[in-house]
C-alpha cells in the first residue's frame, strides 16, 4: 500500500533549483541580527542580510568590500568612514542608504540584546549611539570611537552579525511599544542579502527565496529549504535516498559510512569553535600548577582525533582560532602519561586523587569525556563523569560549581581580542562581577596577562599586535588553567550532483549563493 | 438532570479542575528545580550581566516563586497562555500547530494497535500454549522490549532507504509542504476536505512508518492485555455453558468471551490512546515529525516556562478527557455501571 502510495506521489520531484538541507534548526530564538547569537540563527541572517564589511570566508582577518566599499580612518584614530555601494537594495526593491547603516548599528546598541557586546568593544553604548553613529549623507556612514582601538578590532565587529544592516522603514514599521521593531523582526526580515525569508515555522524549517538582483550577483539556486531534522542518523538516511541534498549534522560514523560511497561528497571547513577542558581553580587540586601541567600530558590528542572525532576536529593548543591575526599553530602537548606522572609526584599527589567532568550528553562530548576518563587514569586521577543537557552543564559552569568542564567556544568576532579576552580577562572575580568570561568561570586570573590583552587591543600596528597575540597565546598555554585540544571542523555530505556550499569560518559565515545542482 | 447525577457532575468538575491545579502546580515546581537557567535560552551565553538582569526581570525571575505562580494562573484563567521564548508564538498557537501532528499519528497507531492486537489476543488466548500463541507472545514481548527508537531507526532504514517502499520522515514530501492552509491541522483530513489528493497520499505514506513503528508496541501492550483478559473468561462457567449449548467456537470466542473483554480492554485502550497522545518524542525525532512531545521537550530542556505549562495543561486536559471518555464508555458497555 505504501509503495502504492509512492508511486502516487512521485510528482514531488524536487526542482533542480531547489536545494533541501537536513539541519537541526530548534536552536533558532530570533531572527533579528541585533539579537541573533546562536548558530543557526547566524547562518539565516548571514544569508539574509548584507553586513558593512565582509571576511573572505576561510581568512576571517582579511577583509573585503560588503555594503561599504571602503574604509577609512582618520588621523585621530577615532574617527572611521565606511563610504556604501549605490547598487543594493533591499527585498522591497527600497535602496540601501548610509541612514539605514546608522540606524541598524543604533538599534543593536540602543536594544541592547546579548549581541551588543560586540560593538560595545568599541567604546559605542545605548546612550552614545545617536551622537557616535551618523549619516552624514546617503552613502557616508561615520563612526566615532571615544577612545582609541586598534583599527582592525573595529572593522572585525563590522564583519559580525550584529552589524547586518536592516531597512529602517520597515522594521519601524512593525515597531511597538519602544522594541525598533524587534518582536516583527524575530519572526521576519528586512534586509538586502542575496536571500529573501519565505517561510518561517521554528523547529520545523525556513524557507530562503534567491533575490536575481542582488547586487553581488543572481544566487546559482532559485530556492533554498532547511529542514529541522534533529536525528543524525535520520539526516543520513535521507540523504541515501536523495530527500535531502545536505545533511548538515552527521557524526564521525555516519560520515566514515558514506565517504567512500561515488554519489556523496563531504565539504570541510575549519570553523573557530574550540574544544578545550577547563579548571576550575577553586578545586585545590586543580589549582596547583604541577596538575594544570600535568593534565595537558594526560589528553590523548591525536588518539581522541582519530578513535571519536574523524573529520570533524583538528588538533589545536590555543586560545586563537586558526585564520586569525596572530593564531600560531603550535602543539606544545602530547599524550605522555609518564611526564604527567612526574608532575603529580611532585606536586605530592602520586597516589593521585578525584575529580569529576562536566560534559553534555552527546556525541562527541560523552564519548571524549570516557576517553580522558582512560587516560587519566594512567596517572590515578580518577576522573567522575557527570554527564547533562547542554544547558544544564552551561548553568552550572556559569555558576563555577564544576572541577573540570569539557565544552566548546567560539569567538563573537573574528578579531583576536575576542578570546584573549575571554580566556584571560577576569577583573573582578566575585560572584557578582560583571563579567563572566571562561577565566571569571574558572575563578582564573593573571593581571599581567590581563595587562598585555589590553594594550594588544590598542595597538594600531597589525604586525606588531599579530606578535603580540602569538606571544599571549604561548605563555598561555604555558600557566593557564585551560587545555585547547581542537579546533571544529564543520562538514556537510552532500549529493554528488550539488556542489558550491560555502563553509565560513563560524556559522555566519556560510554562504548558500554558491550551491548548484550540476 | 436528576439532583444525584447534577452532584456527581459537580463532584467529578471539581475533580477534574483539582487534577489540572495540581498538574500545573507540579509541572511549575519540577521546571524550577530543574539545574538549568531559563535566561540562557533566550540570551544565550554571553550576554552581559545587565543584559542576563533585565531578561530575568522580563521573564519574571527576580518574583518569588509563589508570585510566579499566582500571575501564570491569573493569566490562563483569563485564556491568556502567554508566549513562548523560543518560537515567539503564542503558546496556543504553537499547540494548535505541534498537537495535530500527534493526534493524526497516535490516532493512526491506536488503531492499527486495536485492529491487529484485539484478534491477536483473542488468538493468542484461544490457541494456550501452541505455537500461535508463543508466536503472539514473543511479538508482544518484543514489542515491550525493542527500544523505539532503534525499532524506528531500523523501519526507516529497511522500509525507507533500503527498500523504497516507505515514504520518508516529515509529514508531508517537502514540496507539498506550506501548499495547504490549515483547517483541522489533520493533514488527512484537511487535504481531503480541499480534495487535494496529491497531498493526501502524501501525508499518508508519510504516516504509514512512524503509526506502523508506534502502532506495533499499541498492538504489542493490547494484545498481550486482551490474552490475558480472554484467558481469565474463558475459564468461566458461561463459557462451559456456551459450548455445551452447541455454540459454535466462533460464536463463544468472539461474541460471548470477548464481549465480557470489551470493558476492561476500553480503559487498556483508552491509556494507551491517552499516552500516544501525550507525544511520543523518540518516535518524533526519528522521523523528525513535527509534534507536541519535541515541542514539550525542548521547551522543557530551556525552561520556557509559558510553553512547557501551556503544554503540560492541554495535555493533561487531554488525558482527563479521554478517560472520561472511556468512563463513559464503560457504562454504556456495562448496563451495572448506569
Amino acid at each position: 500500500m505504501s509503495a502504492l502510495l509512492l508511486s502516487g506521489t512521485a510528482l514531488a520531484a524536487p526542482p533542480r533549483d531547489t536545494i533541501v538541507m537536513g539541519k537541526g534548526i530548534d536552536d533558532i530564538v530570533s531572527l533579528d541580527p541585533a539579537e541573533v547569537y546562536e548558530a543557526s540563527g547566524g547562518e539565516v541572517v548571514g544569508n539574509l542580510y548584507d553586513r558593512l564589511i565582509d571576511t573572505e570566508p576561510a581568512a576571517p582577518a582579511q577583509l573585503r568590500p560588503a555594503l561599504a566599499l571602503d574604509w577609512q580612518v582618520g588621523a585621530d584614530g577615532l574617527t572611521y568612514t565606511l563610504t556604501l555601494r549605490a547598487d543594493a537594495h533591499f527585498a522591497d526593491g527600497a535602496p540601501v542608504t548610509a541612514a539605514d547603516a546608522a540606524f541598524s548599528l543604533q538599534r543593536a546598541l540602543k536594544l541592547d540584546k546579548a549581541p551588543a557586546l560586540v560593538l560595545q568593544q568599541l567604546g559605542l553604548t545605548r546612550d552614545n549611539a545617536g551622537e557616535r553613529v551618523r549619516a552624514p549623507d546617503e552613502h557616508r556612514l561615520v563612526i566615532v570611537t571615544p577612545q582609541p582601538v586598534a583599527p582592525g578590532l573595529v572593522f572585525a565587529c563590522l564583519t559580525s552579525t550584529v552589524a547586518s544592516v536592516v531597512e529602517r522603514s520597515v522594521v519601524m514599521a512593525h515597531a511597538q511599544e519602544g522594541d525598533f521593531g524587534n518582536f516583527w523582526l524575530a519572526t521576519h526580515a528586512a534586509g538586502s542579502g542575496p536571500y529573501r525569508l519565505a517561510v518561517w515555522h521554528p523547529a520545523e524549517r525556513y524557507i530562503l527565496d534567491a533575490d536575481p538582483a542582488y547586487w553581488g550577483g543572481a544566487p546559482a539556486n532559485r530556492r533554498i529549504i532547511v529542514r529541522h531534522i534533529k536525528e543524525a542518523a535520520t539526516q543520513r538516511l535521507m540523504l541515501l535516498r536523495g530527500d535531502l541534498d545536505y545533511a548538515r549534522d552527521l557524526d564521525a560514523d555516519q560520515l566514515a559510512a558514506i565517504s567512500g560511497d561515488p554519489r556523496f561528497r563531504l565539504d570541510r571547513g575549519v570553523q573557530t569553535l574550540i574544544t578545550y577542558l577547563a579548571l576550575n581553580q577553586r578545586n585545590p587540586y586543580l589549582r596547583r600548577p604541577e596538575v594544570i601541567e600535568a593534565i595537558k600530558y594526560l589528553v590523548d590528542y591525536a588518539g581522541m582525533a582519530r578513535a571519536v572525532l574523524g573529520p570533524t576536529r583538528i588538533l589545536h593548543q590555543a586560545f586563537e582560532p586558526q585564520g586569525f591575526l596572530g593564531a600560531i599553530d603550535d602543539l606544545p602537548f602530547g599524550y605522555d602519561p609518564a611526564r604527567a606522572r612526574a608532575l603529580l609526584a611532585e606536586a605530592g599527589l602520586g597516589q593521585g586523587f578525584d575529580v569529576t567532568i562536566d560534559v553534555r550528553n552527546a556525541w562527541p562530548s560523552l564519548d571524549m569525556a570516557q576517553a580522558l576518563q582512560a587516560s587519566f587514569a594512567e596517572a590515578g586521577i580518577r576522573l567522575g563523569l557527570i554527564p547533562g543537557d547542554g544547558k544544564q552543564v552551561l548553568t552550572k559552569y556559569r555558576a563555577r560549581h564544576h572541577d573540570i568542564f569539557l565544552g566548546e567556544w567560539g569567538p563573537d568576532y573574528p578579531d583576536p581580542h575576542s578570546n584573549a579576552e575571554a580566556f584571560i580577562v577576569n577583573p573582578d572575580n566575585s560572584d557578582q562581577a560583571a563579567k563572566k568570561t571562561p577565566a571569571w568561570r574558572n575563578s582564573w586570573s593573571d593581571t599581567a596577562l590581563a595587562a598585555r590583552v589590553a594594550a594588544a587591543r590598542e595597538e594600531r600596528d597589525a604586525a606588531r599586535r599579530a606578535e603580540l597575540y602569538r606571544a599571549l597565546q604561548r605563555d598561555h598555554q604555558e600557566r593557564a588553567p585551560f587545555v585547547f585540544m581542537y579546533q571544529y571542523v564543520e562538514v556537510a555530505a552532500h549529493a554528488a550532483d550539488v556542489d558550491g556550499f560555502v563553509i565560513g569560518r563560524g556559522p555566519a559565515r556560510n554562504r548558500y549563493g554558491a550551491i548548484k545542482r550540476r | 438532570m436528576t439532583p444525584k447525577a447534577a452532584t456527581a457532575a459537580l463532584r467529578l468538575l471539581a475533580q477534574v479542575l483539582l487534577t489540572l491545579f495540581g498538574l500545573l502546580l507540579a509541572t511549575f515546581l519540577i521546571a524550577r528545580v530543574v539545574p538549568i537557567d531559563p535566561v540562557l535560552a533566550v540570551v544565550g551565553d554571553r550576554a552581559s550581566a545587565e543584559v542576563y538582569q533585565r531578561v530575568r526581570a522580563e521573564l519574571g525571575l527576580d518574583q518569588p516563586l509563589w508570585v510566579q505562580f499566582y500571575r501564570y494562573v491569573s493569566l490562563v484563567l483569563h485564556g491568556d497562555f502567554g508566549r513562548s521564548v523560543l518560537t515567539r508564538n503564542l503558546v496556543t498557537a504553537d499547540i494548535a500547530r505541534f498537537l495535530p501532528a500527534t493526534i493524526e499519528l497516535a490516532t493512526a497507531a491506536t488503531a492499527l494497535g486495536v485492529l491487529l492486537g484485539i484478534p491477536l489476543g483473542v488468538l493468542a488466548a484461544a490457541r494456550q500454549g501452541s505455537w500461535l500463541d508463543q508466536l503472539i507472545r514473543v511479538v508482544g514481548l518484543l514489542g515491550y522490549s525493542i527500544p523505539v527508537f532503534w525499532l524506528g531507526l531500523m523501519a526507516l532504514l529497511v522500509f525507507y532507504a533500503e527498500i523504497g517502499w516507505a515514504a520518508g520522515p516529515g509529514r508531508l514530501d517537502v514540496f507539498y509542504e506550506d501548499r495547504l492552509a490549515p483547517t483541522t491541522g489533520l493533514l488527512l483530513v484537511d487535504s481531503a476536505l480541499a480534495g487535494d489528493w496529491a497531498i493526501f497520499r502524501s501525508a499518508l505514506a508519510h504516516l504509514l512508518l512512524p503509526a506502523g513503528v508506534l502502532g506495533y508496541f499499541s498492538l504489542a501492550y493490547i494484545s498481550r492485555m486482551t490474552r490475558s483478559f480472554m484467558l481469565d473468561q474463558l475459564g468461566e462457567e458461561y463459557i462451559v455453558t456456551a459450548r455445551a449449548k452447541g455454540l459454535s467456537e466462533a460464536r463463544v470466542l468472539w461474541r460471548h468471551a470477548l464481549g465480557n473483554v470489551l470493558m476492561p480492554l476500553v480503559t487498556v485502550i483508552a491509556l494507551s490512546y491517552a499516552s500516544l497522545l501525550e507525544g511520543s518524542v523518540l518516535t518524533e525525532t526519528v522521523f523528525a515529525w513535527p509534534g507536541i512531545g519535541s515541542y514539550l521537550t525542548n521547551s522543557l530542556l530551556s525552561i520556557d516556562m509559558n510553553a512547557v505549562l501551556g503544554g503540560t495543561l492541554v495535555v493533561g486536559v487531554i488525558f482527563v478527557t479521554v478517560n472520561l471518555l472511556a468512563d463513559l464508555l464503560y457504562r454504556l458497555l456495562d448496563p451495572r455501571m448506569r
